[in-house]
C-alpha cells in the first residue's frame, strides 16, 4: 500500500507540472505582464516608464524561461517560470497584487470556509443518502414517483434561485437568520445555517436521483433476492447489504471532494459574505489578479490529487476484495 | 426600409450545426437503427411534449439569429449613386417580430400589468400645484382613459380574444393533423378521426398556443412582465435571453465532441503510449477546479479583446466573439468527462469479434475507427450532449454572476439574474424581472431533463428496463 500512494505521488508531479505550465502559458504567453500593467494601471496612466515600474514592483520584470543576462544556474531559476510558477511546489505563492502574502490570506481564510464547506458536506451526504434510501424502500409507489419528479423539478431551477430565495425568505421576511455577513468563533454558527441549508437543497435533487438509481439497479441483483427468501427484513437488506454493495460508486464521486472542501464555494461565500477562500477566489477574478488565481488553481489541482489517492484507499476500506499494489 | 442581412460568428456557427443535424437526419433517414429510439421518444406523451416546448425556444433562438442591419435614410442631396450608410445596431428578425416590446421603454421599473411607474415622481398635478405621484407609463396600459375603471374589464377582453385565438389554432391543429393514423391526415377536417383511435390529445400544444395567444394579445398595450431599471420589457429581455442561453448549450457541444470522440476512441482503441498521453492530458484538465480554469481563460480572453478592440466594428460583434470564445473555452475544458466514457467503450468494443475481423482482414485503423467504432459509440455521445445541455444553461447564470459569462452588455439569463439580485431589498419588492428569467430557464431546463432522461433510455441499452 505504501508503494502505492508513493507511486501515486510520484505520478502527481508530472500532472501538477502540466497544470502550471497551462497556467503559466495563459497568464504569462497569451497574456503577457506588459497586458496585466495595462489592466492595473488603467487606461489613462499607461506610459512605457508606468508599465516598467509595475512590472519590476510587481516582480515581472524577468525574461519568461532563459535569463541570458543571469551567470550559471541562474540563467535558468532567475526566470519568471521559476519565481512565478514552480515556487508554488513548495507552496510559495508569493504577494499579491496589492502586496498582501497569498500563503497568510489562505491560512486565515481557509477556516470560514471549512465551516460553512464541512456541515455542507456532511449533511448533504446524510440527507441525499437517505432520501435516496427512503426513495428506493418504497419504490413503484406514488411516494417514489413523486420524489423522483421532486428530484427533476429541484435540478431544473437554476442555484441562484435557491441562494437568492433563501436569502429572501429566512433572511429578509421572517428574519430567523442575518442575510450575510460571518463572525469567528462560536457565534458563527447564526451565519453558518442558511448557507448550509440552501446548498443542501440546491444539491439534493441531483444527488438523490444519482444515488436512487444505483440503489435501484443493485436492488435487481440476485443477492438481494437470496438475502430477502432467507428471511432477511426490507430495512436490512437496504441499509446492510445495497448500501454497503452500492458504496464504491458512492465513494467515487464524494471522497475526491474532501480535500477541496477548504477551497470553499464560490457562489455560496460570495453571496452570504463568508470571508473564505471561495470568495477570496471570487474577488481576485473580478480584481483581475491573476497572482491569486494561479495559486489557487495549483491548490486546486494539489488538492484533487490528493482526493484521488484517498479515494483509491477507501475503496479498500469498503471492498476488502480491492487490493492496492 | 432597406436591409442589409448580418452573418456573425455565432450565426454561421447555428447555421452549420443545424447544417450537420439535418444531414445527419437526411444520412439516416432510412436505417431503422438510427430511428426506432427516437420514434419510442417521440411516441411517448413525454417525450413529444418536451421535444416541442425545445423546438418552440430553439424556433424563438433561430429568429434571434437572423441578424440585419437597417440602411439609414439617405442624407439630403445625397444622390442614389452613393455609398449607402448603415446603422451600427444589429438587429435580428426576432428584434422586427417584436417591434412594440422592444420600442415601449419606460424610465425604469414597473410592474407586471402595471399602468403606473415604480417610482414616484414630481409632476403637475390637475390644480396646476406640483404634486410627488406615480406618473402614467408612457406605453403600458397608455390607451385607458381611467386605468382603475378600466382596467380589468380591457385585460380580460385582450387576454379572451387572446385564448380564444389560440384555441382555434389548436382546434385547427387538431382537426387536420391530430389522428394517430396517418392516412386521415391530409383529410377534411374531423373526417375519419374515429377510424383511426381517439385524437390525439397533445397538451403541451394547447398551452403553448394559449400563452403565445395572451400574449400576443396583450403584450404589445401592458408589459406583461414588468419592466427592468432602465425601462426595457421583461418579455423582451426573457425573450432576447433564450438564444445566449441556447448557443451556450449547443455550440459548446459543437466544440467539445471533436476532441472527446478523437481523443477518447484513439485512447481507447490505440491503447499504449497514446493511451498514457491522452490520459495525462485530461487528468490534468480535470484536476483544475472548472471555474477557475474557465475563470481564468475567460480573464485572458477578455484582455486579448480589449487589446485588439478595432476588429470589432458593432458592439454585438465584440459581445458575439466573446460568447463565442466562453463556448470554446467550455468545450475545452468540458470534453474529458465524455471522452473518459468514450475511451472505457473503446477498450470493450476493440476486443469484439467484429473489429477483431476487420482487422483481420488487414481493414485500415483509420477505417475502423469511423465505420466500425463510431457508429457503436454514437448512443453514448447523443445521451451525453442532451444531458450536457441543461448542464451549460445553467452554468451559463452562475458564470455570468461570478464575472467571467457572457458580455455585460449581451442580453441573457444570467445578466438578468444579476441586475435584479438586489432589488429585492426595496420596498416594495422588484420580483418580476428575477422571476421571469428563473421562470424562463426553469422550463428550459426542465424539458431539456426530461428529454434527455427519454432519450437515455431509448438509447442505453443498460437503461431499457429501468422506468
Amino acid at each position: 500500500m505504501l508503494n502505492y500512494i508513493l507511486r501515486r505521488v510520484l505520478y502527481a508531479i508530472p500532472i501538477l507540472l502540466g497544470v502550471n505550465l497551462l497556467t503559466f502559458a495563459l497568464f504569462f504567453m497569451v497574456n503577457t505582464p506588459d497586458d496585466m500593467a495595462r489592466i492595473h494601471l488603467g487606461a489613462k496612466h499607461v506610459t512605457p516608464e508606468a508599465i516598467t515600474r509595475w512590472k519590476s514592483e510587481h516582480g515581472y520584470d524577468k525574461p519568461l524561461f532563459v535569463n541570458p543576462a543571469a551567470s550559471g544556474i541562474e540563467k535558468a531559476t532567475d526566470t519568471l517560470f521559476v519565481e512565478k510558477s514552480l515556487k508554488l511546489f513548495v507552496l510559495d505563492f508569493g504577494a499579491a497584487d496589492d502586496g498582501r502574502d497569498i500563503a497568510r490570506e489562505i491560512s486565515q481564510r481557509m477556516w470560514p470556509s471549512l465551516v460553512i464547506a464541512l456541515p455542507t458536506f456532511v449533511v448533504g451526504l446524510l440527507a441525499y443518502l437517505s432520501f435516496a434510501l427512503l426513495l428506493v424502500f418504497f419504490r413503484g409507489t406514488p411516494l417514489d414517483t413523486g420524489g423522483v419528479i421532486l428530484c427533476v423539478a429541484l435540478m431544473s431551477i437554476s442555484g441562484l434561485f435557491y441562494v437568492i430565495g433563501g436569502q429572501y425568505l429566512m433572511g429578509k421576511l421572517w428574519h430567523w437568520f442575518p442575510i450575510s455577513g460571518y463572525q469567528p468563533g462560536l457565534d458563527a454558527w447564526k451565519f453558518m445555517v442558511m448557507p448550509v441549508l440552501v446548498s443542501l437543497i440546491g444539491g439534493i435533487g441531483d444527488s438523490s436521483r444519482f444515488y436512487r438509481a444505483l440503489f435501484i439497479e443493485e436492488i435487481g441483483k440476485d443477492y438481494v433476492r437470496t438475502a430477502r427468501a432467507k428471511g432477511l427484513s426490507d430495512l436490512r437488506v437496504l441499509f446492510k447489504h445495497v448500501l454497503g454493495n452500492a458504496m464504491i460508486p458512492i465513494l467515487t464521486g464524494v471522497v475526491v471532494v474532501i480535500p477541496r472542501l477548504f477551497m470553499g464555494s464560490l457562489i455560496i461565500e460570495s453571496f452570504f459574505g463568508i470571508p473564505g477562500l471561495g470568495s477570496y477566489t471570487i474577488d481576485a477574478i473580478q480584481a483581475q489578479d491573476f497572482a491569486i488565481v494561479r495559486s489557487m488553481v495549483f491548490l486546486g489541482s494539489l488538492l484533487y490529487i490528493v482526493g484521488l489517492v484517498l479515494t483509491d484507499i477507501s475503496y479498500t476500506w469498503a471492498d476488502p476484495r480491492v487490493r492496492l499494489e | 426600409m432597406m436591409i442589409k442581412p448580418v452573418l456573425l460568428w455565432s450565426d454561421a456557427l447555428i447555421l452549420l450545426l443545424l447544417a450537420t443535424v439535418a444531414a445527419l437526419v437526411w444520412l439516416a433517414r432510412k436505417n431503422d437503427t438510427f430511428r426506432a429510439p427516437w420514434r419510442q421518444v417521440m411516441s411517448s406523451r413525454m417525450g413529444a411534449g418536451t421535444a416541442l416546448i425545445l423546438a418552440v425556444y430553439a424556433g424563438i433562438g433561430l429568429l434571434d439569429s437572423l441578424h440585419y442591419v437597417e440602411r439609414l435614410p439617405g442624407a439630403p442631396g445625397q444622390t442614389a449613386g452613393q455609398q449607402a450608410q448603415y446603422s451600427g445596431e444589429v438587429r435580428s428578425a426576432l428584434d422586427a417580430l417584436l417591434k412594440p416590446l422592444r420600442e415601449n421603454v419606460e424610465k425604469t421599473y414597473s410592474a407586471p400589468f402595471a399602468t403606473h411607474l415604480y417610482a414616484k415622481e414630481t409632476m403637475p398635478g390637475p390644480d396646476g400645484r406640483e404634486v410627488r405621484d406615480f406618473p402614467r407609463l408612457k406605453h403600458g396600459g397608455a390607451h385607458l382613459a381611467d386605468p382603475e375603471k378600466d382596467f380589468w374589464s380591457d385585460v380580460s377582453e385582450r387576454a379572451g380574444l387572446g385564448l380564444l385565438g389560440g384555441w382555434v389554432v389548436w382546434l385547427l391543429w387538431r382537426s387536420w393533423f391530430g389522428c394517430r393514423n396517418g392516412g386521415a391526415r391530409f383529410g377534411l377536417p374531423g373526417s375519419s378521426c374515429s377510424a383511426a383511435g381517439p385524437p390525439r390529445r397533445n397538451l403541451t400544444l394547447l398551452v403553448i398556443l394559449l400563452t403565445a395567444g395572451a400574449l400576443i394579445a396583450l403584450a404589445p398595450h401592458y408589459h406583461v412582465l414588468g419592466t427592468d431599471k432602465v425601462g426595457q420589457d421583461v418579455l423582451y429581455l426573457s425573450l432576447k435571453s433564450i438564444r445566449t442561453g441556447l448557443l451556450i448549450g449547443s455550440l459548446t457541444t459543437l466544440i467539445m465532441l471533436p476532441f472527446a470522440l478523437g481523443l477518447g476512441i484513439a485512447a481507447g482503441y490505440f491503447g499504449g503510449r497514446i493511451d498514457d498521453a491522452i490520459q495525462y492530458l485530461y487528468t490534468t484538465l480535470n484536476s483544475i477546479p472548472g471555474v477557475l480554469l474557465i475563470a481564468a481563460a475567460v480573464l485572458v480572453v477578455q484582455v486579448q479583446i480589449e487589446a485588439n478592440a478595432e476588429f470589432f466594428d458593432t458592439a454585438a460583434a465584440r459581445s458575439d466573439v466573446r460568447l463565442l470564445a466562453l463556448c470554446a473555452i467550455l468545450g475545452v475544458t468540458g470534453w474529458t468527462g465524455l471522452a473518459r466514457l468514450l475511451r472505457a467503450e473503446a477498450l470493450k468494443l476493440r476486443e469484439l469479434e467484429f473489429v477483431q475481423a476487420a482487422r483481420a482482414f488487414g481493414v485500415t485503423d483509420a477505417r475502423i475507427l469511423l465505420r466500425h467504432l463510431l457508429p457503436n459509440v454514437m448512443h453514448l455521445v447523443l445521451i451525453s450532449v442532451v444531458i450536457d445541455f441543461s448542464g451549460l444553461v445553467l452554468a451559463e447564470a452562475v458564470l455570468s454572476y461570478v464575472g467571467v459569462g457572457v458580455d455585460p452588455g449581451m442580453i441573457s439569463f444570467g445578466n438578468m439574474i444579476n441586475g435584479a439580485r438586489l432589488e429585492l431589498a426595496r420596498e416594495p419588492v422588484v420580483w418580476w424581472q428575477l422571476a421571469a428569467a428563473f421562470v424562463f430557464m426553469f422550463v428550459l431546463v426542465l424539458a431539456a431533463n426530461l428529454f434527455s432522461d427519454q432519450v437515455r433510455d431509448a438509447l442505453d441499452p443498460k437503461s431499457g428496463g429501468r422506468k
